[in-house]
Order: C-alpha cells, then sequence, then structure tokens
C-alpha cells in the first residue's frame, strides 16, 4: 500500500516536472516568433516613412532627382519581395539609398533647419535603431531557445514532442550590415 | 535571460530575509523589555504588521508614491519624441511586455529612475536636465539600465527592503524615544520588573534591546546598500547588452558625475532607485560601505575595459579586472550567452556638440506645463499657452495665417493640470456629459463642433484617440 502510493507520488511529481519544463519551452518559442514579429513591424514601418521623407525633402533638393528616385524605386522593390532572401537584399538596397540620402542632406542647411524634417529624420534613426534591436531581441530569444533545447533536462523533454531549434537571423548583404549613420550635429 | 533573473532573485531574497529577521529581533526585544512575561511574542506580531501593512500598500501603489514625490510628469510622445523612441527601441531589445509610461521630472539636476513592480506596468523617468546634456546614445545607455532594473525586478525589491529599512527604523526610534526621554516609562517597567522578582533579567533584556535599537537601523541600512550597489553593476551590465554598446552608458556616467546639482526631492529610501545617487553632497564624505551606488568612476572604468563584446561574460571579465575582487557578479548561467554580443559602433559623432540646449530645456518645460507646438510651414516653431483663447493667428515670421490645434490645446492643458486622469492620460470630468464620438475623416487638418457648439479644430499630427472639448469638458472620442 505505502509503496503503492509513493510510487503514484512519484510519478506525480515527474509528471510536474515535464509539463513544466514543456510550457517553459512553449514559452520561449512563442518569443521568438514574437521577436521575429517585431522585425516586420519595424521594416513596414520605415516603408510608411519614407514617402513623407521624400515629399519634404523634395521642395529642398532640387538638384539630387537622382537620390530621391532611389529611395523611391528601393523602397517599392523592398515592399513587392517575396521571399526572404529577396526581402533581406531589397532592404539591404534600400538602406544604402537612405544612407547615402543623409550624406547629401548636409549639403542643406535650410532643409536641416525644417521641424518636420529633423522629426521624420528622428523617427527614421530611429526605425534604423528599432530594426537593429528587434533583430538582436531575435537572436537573443532564438539563442534562449536553443540553449534550452539543447540542456539537460529539457532536452529530453524537447526530444519527445518534437521542439526544432530555431535558426538565427544572420545579415548577408554588406549594405544591409552598415545601418545609415544620421548625424545630429 | 529568466535562469539569471531567477538566480539574481533568490540571492537578494537571503539579504532579504535577513533584513526581516532584523525586524523581527528588534520586535521582540523592544516588546520583551516593556512588558516582561510574553510581551515579546506582541512585540514581534506588532512589528511584522507593520512592515506587512507598509508593503501592502508599497505593493499596489508603491510606483505612484515614487513618482509623486519626485514630482514627476507623464508626458507623450509629441513632446519629447527622442526620448520616446529611446525607450521603445530598449523595450523592443530587452523584449518587454508593454512599452513603459515616460515621465519627465522638471529638474536641472541629470538624473533617471525606474519604477513597477512588474514589466507588464513599469515607468522610466528622467529629468528635464538629464534630456538637455546627453547624446542619443548616452541617453539610450542610460534609459537601457533604467530599464534592466524592470527586467530583472529590481524595482519590487528594493521597494520591499526600502519599506523594512524604514519599519525597523521606525520602531526603534519609538522605543529610544521612549526610552530616554520618558523617565516614568522606563521607570514604571523597571518597578514591575522587580515586584515580580526579576528584576536583574528585566534589566539585561532593557539594555540588549537598547543597544539593538540603536544598531538595528544601521546595520539595516549597510544591509539595504549592500543590495542596491550590486544591483547597479548588473543594471549596467545588462545595460551594456542590450545595446551593444558600453561607452553609451560610460559617458553618460562621466556627464552625470560631473553634476553637482542635487535633486531635492530624493530622500535616502528613493536614493538607490536613480541612476546616480541624488544626493552628491551626503554621500560624497561617506565610506564606500553606506553609499547606495558603487563610485562612478569604478563603473565608468569597468564598462570602459569590456573587451571583445558587450555580453555579460565580458562585463564579469572586466569588473574583476577593475575591481581586483574574484567575486561573481553574474550567475553562471547568464555568462554563457555572450558569444554573439558584439560592441556595435556608436551612431553619433563624439565630438557633436549639444545644440541650442537652454531652448530645448525651455521648450520641455512649457510642454511638460500644457503648451502646444505649432510648425509653421516656414519652419518657425510658434509655441501656444494653455490659456491662449484664439483660434488662429498669423505667423511671426512669415506672416501666414496659423489655425491653433484647439483640441490639443485643450488635451494638453487638461494634462498639465493634475486632474485625476484614467488610462490614456485623459481627465475623469464631468463624467455626467454625453460622451461624444467623433469619426475623422483624412489626416489634415480638420474641424468638428462639439455638441456644446465649441468648434475645435484637429490637427495632422493629432494622434490621440480622445480629446477633451475646452467649451464643455466633454470627452470626445476620435475614430479614424
Amino acid at each position: 500500500m505505502i509503496g503503492a502510493i509513493i510510487i503514484v507520488g512519484l510519478i506525480f511529481i515527474v509528471a510536474m516536472f515535464l509539463i513544466g519544463i514543456y510550457n517553459s519551452l512553449i514559452k520561449l518559442r512563442n518569443q521568438v516568433k514574437n521577436a521575429w514579429s517585431q522585425i516586420d513591424v519595424q521594416l513596414k514601418r520605415r516603408h510608411d516613412l519614407i514617402p513623407n521623407l521624400v515629399e519634404t525633402a523634395k521642395g529642398y533638393m532640387k538638384h539630387e532627382r537622382q537620390t530621391l528616385e532611389n529611395i523611391t524605386a528601393a523602397r517599392s522593390k523592398a515592399m513587392s519581395a517575396e521571399s526572404v532572401g529577396d526581402k533581406g537584399r531589397a532592404e539591404g538596397e534600400l538602406s544604402a539609398a537612405m544612407s547615402k540620402f543623409f550624406l547629401v542632406v548636409e549639403n542643406y542647411p535650410d532643409l536641416k533647419a525644417n521641424q518636420n524634417f529633423l522629426a521624420l529624420q528622428e523617427e527614421l534613426t530611429s526605425t534604423e535603431n528599432k530594426i537593429a534591436f528587434s533583430r538582436q531581441a531575435y537572436n537573443d530569444q532564438t539563442m534562449f531557445f536553443n540553449n534550452k533545447i539543447e540542456m539537460f533536462p529539457s532536452n529530453i523533454v524537447a526530444g519527445m514532442f518534437g521542439f526544432k531549434q530555431a535558426e538565427f537571423f544572420e545579415i548577408e548583404d554588406k549594405a544591409e550590415k552598415a545601418v545609415p549613420k544620421v548625424d545630429f550635429s | 535571460m529568466w535562469e539569471l533573473i531567477q538566480q539574481n532573485k533568490r540571492k537578494s531574497w537571503v539579504l532579504f530575509i535577513m533584513m526581516g529577521a532584523c525586524l523581527a529581533l528588534l520586535g521582540y526585544l523592544v516588546g520583551a523589555a516593556y512588558a516582561p512575561p510574553d510581551g515579546g511574542v506582541a512585540g514581534l506580531a506588532i512589528a511584522l504588521f507593520i512592515w506587512m501593512l507598509l508593503s501592502i500598500i508599497s505593493y499596489f501603489s508603491g510606483d505612484s508614491i515614487m513618482l509623486s514625490i519626485s514630482g514627476a510628469r507623464q508626458i507623450t510622445s509629441d513632446v519629447h519624441p527622442q526620448l520616446f523612441n529611446v525607450v521603445e527601441e530598449m523595450k523592443i531589445a530587452s523584449s518587454m511586455p508593454a512599452m513603459p509610461k515616460v515621465y519627465i521630472i522638471d529638474e536641472a539636476a541629470p538624473n533617471a529612475f525606474a519604477t513597477g513592480r512588474k514589466p507588464q506596468s513599469s515607468a522610466v523617468a528622467v529629468t528635464a536636465g538629464l534630456l538637455s546634456r546627453m547624446n542619443r546614445d548616452e541617453l539610450q545607455g542610460v534609459v537601457a539600465h533604467e530599464m534592466s532594473h524592470i527586467q530583472n525586478r529590481d524595482v519590487m525589491f528594493m521597494t520591499f527592503a526600502g519599506i523594512m529599512l524604514g519599519s525597523i527604523a521606525l520602531i526603534s526610534q519609538v522605543f529610544l524615544r521612549g526610552a530616554f526621554f520618558s523617565g516614568g516609562m522606563s521607570g514604571r517597567v523597571r518597578t514591575r520588573g522587580s515586584d515580580r522578582g526579576g528584576g536583574q533579567g528585566q534589566a539585561i533584556i532593557m539594555i540588549v534591546a537598547l543597544v539593538f535599537a540603536i544598531l538595528a537601523p544601521i546595520m539595516a541600512r549597510l544591509l539595504y546598500f549592500a543590495i542596491s550597489r550590486k544591483r547597479e553593476y548588473l543594471a549596467d551590465a545588462s545595460a551594456a547588452r542590450l545595446t551593444r554598446y558600453p561607452e553609451g552608458l560610460a559617458s553618460a556616467l562621466e556627464k552625470l558625475s560631473k553634476s553637482t546639482e542635487d535633486l531635492p526631492r530624493a530622500n535616502n529610501i528613493t536614493a538607490p532607485l536613480y541612476i546616480v545617487n541624488p544626493l552628491k553632497k551626503a554621500g560624497a564624505k561617506l565610506s564606500n560601505l553606506s553609499s547606495t551606488h558603487p563610485p562612478v568612476e569604478e563603473r565608468i572604468r569597468v564598462l570602459r575595459t569590456m573587451a571583445g563584446g558587450a555580453g555579460f561574460l565580458q562585463y564579469q571579465e572586466a569588473f574583476n579586472r577593475v575591481t581586483g575582487s574574484k567575486s561573481k557578479l553574474i550567475p553562471q548561467s547568464g555568462l554563457k550567452d555572450s558569444a554573439q554580443a558584439a560592441i556595435r559602433t556608436g551612431s553619433v559623432d563624439a565630438g557633436a556638440p549639444v545644440t541650442q540646449t537652454k531652448r530645448t530645456v525651455d521648450d520641455l518645460v512649457r510642454a511638460v506645463n500644457g503648451f502646444v507646438f505649432l510648425t509653421c510651414t516656414c519652419g518657425l516653431k510658434a509655441k501656444i499657452p494653455p490659456d491662449f483663447k484664439k483660434e488662429s493667428f498669423p505667423c511671426p515670421r512669415c506672416g501666414s495665417v496659423l489655425r491653433v490645434p484647439t483640441a490639443e490645446l485643450a488635451t494638453a492643458a487638461a494634462m498639465a493640470s493634475g486632474l485625476a486622469r484614467d488610462a490614456n492620460g485623459v481627465p475623469q470630468e464631468h463624467p455626467q456629459l454625453q460622451r461624444m464620438t467623433y469619426h475623422r475623416k483624412g489626416s489634415g487638418w480638420e474641424s468638428l463642433s462639439c455638441a456644446c457648439g465649441k468648434t475645435i479644430q484637429l490637427s495632422p499630427q493629432f494622434s490621440g484617440s480622445k480629446l477633451v472639448c475646452n467649451g464643455c469638458g466633454r470627452e470626445i472620442t476620435i475614430e479614424r
């Protein structure tokens, strides 16, 4: 009788332990997913901001039509990109076009004094940062998740329920790696 | 990450329990000294009751108490977009579940603190002086440090420990005053004690209680400060890891340490919540043991000697190098994940001058006080006071007629005057008036007329979901 109670108790403890591990794995996996969607949110925000930027700058930068057209073209390309690879490349081109634009802005003191432009510049800088930080957060979450899958004893539960390691978000394109340098001086 | 928080919590609990024991012993001794046979238990119960009562109060309204004693005011993103953006960037980097509320304190001394018992509902407050001195990277470092306090659950812990310290100080004060200044009280105790024939033992208990009442607050304070210092280092390490840019926080700390102003509203209990000790004059000459924050120079040196990455491992190595101690600051589980935390480059030129400092701070204070800013097409920024009555005025520079965003003005003015507010910062006034809903047609200028006949103009920048009519105080919901 006592033996039976001990066995049932042990089974109960082990079951609770496994449930706890399983739940924490699910939680981590959802965090990875959530971090991934953050990246998309920020990329979309950048697309939304660019028309305003072009509109504001157009009046001041009569001689830079090419630069502005490049940004618009890169934006529409990035928006229409389907696959992850295309998307990465297109976003990289967009980043390159933007950094060129912010270099050229230095020659237009009137534009730099415009309050609307300054506000937009802050928004864009912040969006670039948010893209970088959401990537960083995604990679952080991925690492916690992957560590959990590899480590004992959670690796047993992960194996039982078929949890797969998440992929890190690596930047392939060099232009993509170079976040446009925005100067506030 | 949460393993790190877990381990961090556990270590802190040990210190927390030690302080609890301190309080319980004090209560017992005081009780035993006053009412000989079984007063000890009653004293113990009273001490624990005081602590529990204060803890419950601080758990449920600690953050609002902290914000109101520091004089912080909640702002919207229009007031300081950069601060808002930086907070949001750090929210993303730390994967926090909700955006903290942002507050500004109208003080010249640069400082910042965070509050909130859990990451779901938290707040970050910075002073106007901080905003005027920091560039973007430095501000990011400061905000990251504060958000780390929230993330590591430091705020709740420090609030509880502070309450504990407060109740110990309270009990020992009351006891010591009773013992020293009312001779009748202690005389009566002694007489009653000797009547029962335990005079000798009673006197000893009295002396022990006296000594303990003097020592307990000091011990509790040292413990409290020890917890606080460790948490500052941990928050620095987390901030470096979040921003991937230790130099930002280091140079921010450098600027903070150069300022000599005190924060008049800070006190001993709230001090550990700030990024640097807000009480410089008081803390300057005290020894290392009795300060709430580690020496700033040491924190800066640790951050600057971090080499090869911005992870916890690098911070731990730098810490051991600089302080020469072998103590483990960060639990083992936190050290493993440092492999890919490479230091990034700064986004701001190091030599960039802080431009228009005076004007920026003035504008900030105006915004906090309910001014609304209107940017003309010529680039001029008009500052409209909350009691401005006209609906339009000519631009002082180019003469073109500017329309006053009356809706924003009314909302901003209501925000600034500390009325009761709901979650969206809209004052809950005149509840008997029927609410209105207005559907926005586009994103340009629009005017709507309130049921009281007042015309309200919406500017393209207006992004709120509710506003208050400045004629009748009615709440109008804006839908788009």
